[in-house]
């Protein structure tokens, strides 16, 4: 049991909470960059947007849930081969950052959706009065007033990854849960999984917390 | 001028305008009034192009309102300013930057000096200037609208389309509100078309006005003309008049008072000169844009009735027996 001293298990998790951010930040990146296109897209084809189409908001509808019914794991198998035509391997941190972020589109896209749905019709009407494009609606009126609400999706999301970048252990991604499930769970290291749950606890509370507050700003 | 004709307009399988026609002239204060439901709101709607409408015409200075040309259709919206009854304004943005959006929309530069002094203007008219940096939520409803007023006139409209502006505010607020559109129908010449089910706004700024009831027009004119003298029983329920008790015995005359000789003593004058008595059993009388007009509910014994009628046509005063 000697590999395991108090020192290495700083260093330990140190390095894995440096892959959990690494896996989180560009997934989270890559899939609220990514996502936002659906998330457009369903806005305005919504009934209640402003170029209403049903076929095209009901077909982008049933992907985006069918992406999202997905159980995680069973993705991160599945797009392997993908991701080696996409980085040139399919192990490794790097490469669990693309199952994360394709489980998160779909995701990001529908929080997205309900959040620019959200935007007071009556602005919408008001900007439509004094002759506003459909572009500068989208821009001006939808996006800038639903900011707020955008933020707080984002921060959802960087929760959700933090939990899914867990089961990335799977493909070697590493990471702070990875290492509580190998070294604690496993190997019955009990002082690896209380660290490691405290370090996500905290994590996740300072995110949600510095969401809140930009939240609060914005408004 | 805005000149409608025969207006129709369905929603699924329900019309909502049966055909209305309508003109409304350069520099006047136009209402549209009716019950919930009329079709009052979809009508000013369509006037700047909010919504389509499935027959008739609708021409702004002669230009066409068709919502499928959008070019036309912009320059057409640019001409007029619109005020809602929820105000609209961006949660996220400050007064001043609310006044300046459609500008943006426009692109004009909204920090030109000469736009900035424009908008400062604006604010100044709407007795807003020391709060361009408040957001919406810090602001009462009567600020909120006033804001609002600011944001419509921004581009320079030649009209002013207000959908229920008042509706939402208090009395008070309401009566600042309407000082303020008349106000910038007489110094700024813009025409203003009200959309409205209170009395109130339609009597204390309306030249002229349309009731619209069921998606029809059933009268139009001067707001004096057409309520105290009301000939269609949608009116007289909407104002509620039926609520009258009048005594069962006699004949009940009613007196209209349409602006000049209102403030004639006409009834104790009739009353010294016939020597007859009569009970008053029911008056009203309203502001008119200063003037009052209203009518008056007289008992009269049944013998009375045709000295009582002749005294009335030889003073040219308005009257009929109700009630039978």
């Amino acid at each position: 049991m000697g590999i395991l001293s108090t020192t290495s298990m700083a260093s330990v998790l140190l390095n894995a909470f440096w892959q959990t951010l690494y896996m989180v930040f560009w997934s989270t990146l890559f899939s609220v960059l990514i996502g936002f296109i659906p998330a457009i897209v369903l806005t305005l084809t919504a009934p209640d947007g402003l170029r209403p189409c049903r076929p095209v908001y009901e077909a982008l509808s049933f992907l985006v849930n069918v992406f999202r019914s997905f159980p995680f794991i069973i993705l991160l198998v599945l797009v392997i081969p993908f991701t080696r035509l996409l980085i040139g391997k399919a192990i490794g941190t790097t490469a669990s950052i693309v199952p994360l972020t394709i489980s998160a589109i779909p995701f990001i896209a529908r929080v997205f959706e309900n959040a620019l749905r959200e935007t007071d019709h009556g602005v919408i009407e008001a900007a439509k009065s004094f002759g506003a494009s459909d572009l500068q609606i989208l821009f001006r009126v939808y996006i800038k007033e639903s900011v707020p609400r955008l933020v707080n999706g984002v921060v959802l999301l960087i929760i959700s990854l933090v939990g899914y970048s867990a089961m990335a252990g799977t493909v070697g991604g590493g990471g702070i849960g990875d290492i509580a499930i190998r070294f604690g769970y496993q190997q019955y290291r009990t002082d690896y999984l209380v660290v490691c749950s405290i370090i996500l606890i905290v994590f996740v509370q300072l995110i949600q917390t510095a969401g809140n507050l930009m939240y609060k700003k914005m408004v | 001028m805005i000149q409608i004709e025969n207006l129709r307009k369905s929603f699924q399988n329900t019309e909502v305008l049966k055909g209305i026609s309508l003109t409304v002239n350069d520099g006047e204060i136009y209402g549209i009034i009716g019950q919930s439901g009329a079709g009052k709101s979809t009508l000013l709607r369509c006037i700047n192009g909010l919504e389509s409408f499935d027959s008739g015409t609708l021409t702004v200075d002669g230009k066409s309102v068709d919502v499928k040309n959008k070019a036309e259709l912009r320059l057409i919206q640019k001409r007029m300013g619109m005020i809602f009854q929820s105000f609209n304004l961006l949660e996220r943005l400050d007064v001043y930057e609310n006044v300046a959006l459609p500008m943006r929309f426009w692109g004009i530069d909204r920090k030109k000096p000469e736009n900035r002094e424009k908008i400062m203007n604006l604010l100044r008219l709407v007795g807003l200037e020391e709060k361009l940096k408040s957001k919406p939520r810090e602001l009462s409803g009567g600020q909120k609208q006033r804001v609002a007023i600011a944001r419509a006139l921004v581009l320079d409209p030649d009209f002013l389309l207000c959908d229920e502006a008042t509706s939402a505010l208090d009395p008070e607020i309401t009566k600042g509100i309407l000082a303020l559109l008349q106000r910038i129908n007489s110094e700024l010449g813009i025409t203003v078309i009200v959309v409205t089910h209170q009395m109130e706004v339609v009597k204390q700024i309306c030249g002229r006005v349309a009731f619209i009831s069921d998606g029809r027009v059933l009268s139009e004119g001067k707001p004096e003309e057409l309520f105290i003298k009301p000939a269609a029983p949608e009116i007289k329920s909407f104002l509620r008049d039926e609520s009258e008790l009048l005594p069962k015995v006699g004949t009940n005359v009613r007196l209209y008072f349409t602006g000049e000789g209102s403030e004639a003593p006409v009834v104790t004058e009739m009353a010294r000169e016939l020597g007859r008595d009569f009970s008053i059993c029911w008056a009203k009388l309203e502001d008119f844009r200063e003037n009052v007009y209203g009518s008056l509910v007289l008992n009269v014994k049944d013998e009375d009735l045709d000295d009582v009628a002749s005294f009335l046509n030889r003073n040219g005063v308005s009257w009929e027996v109700i009630g039978k």
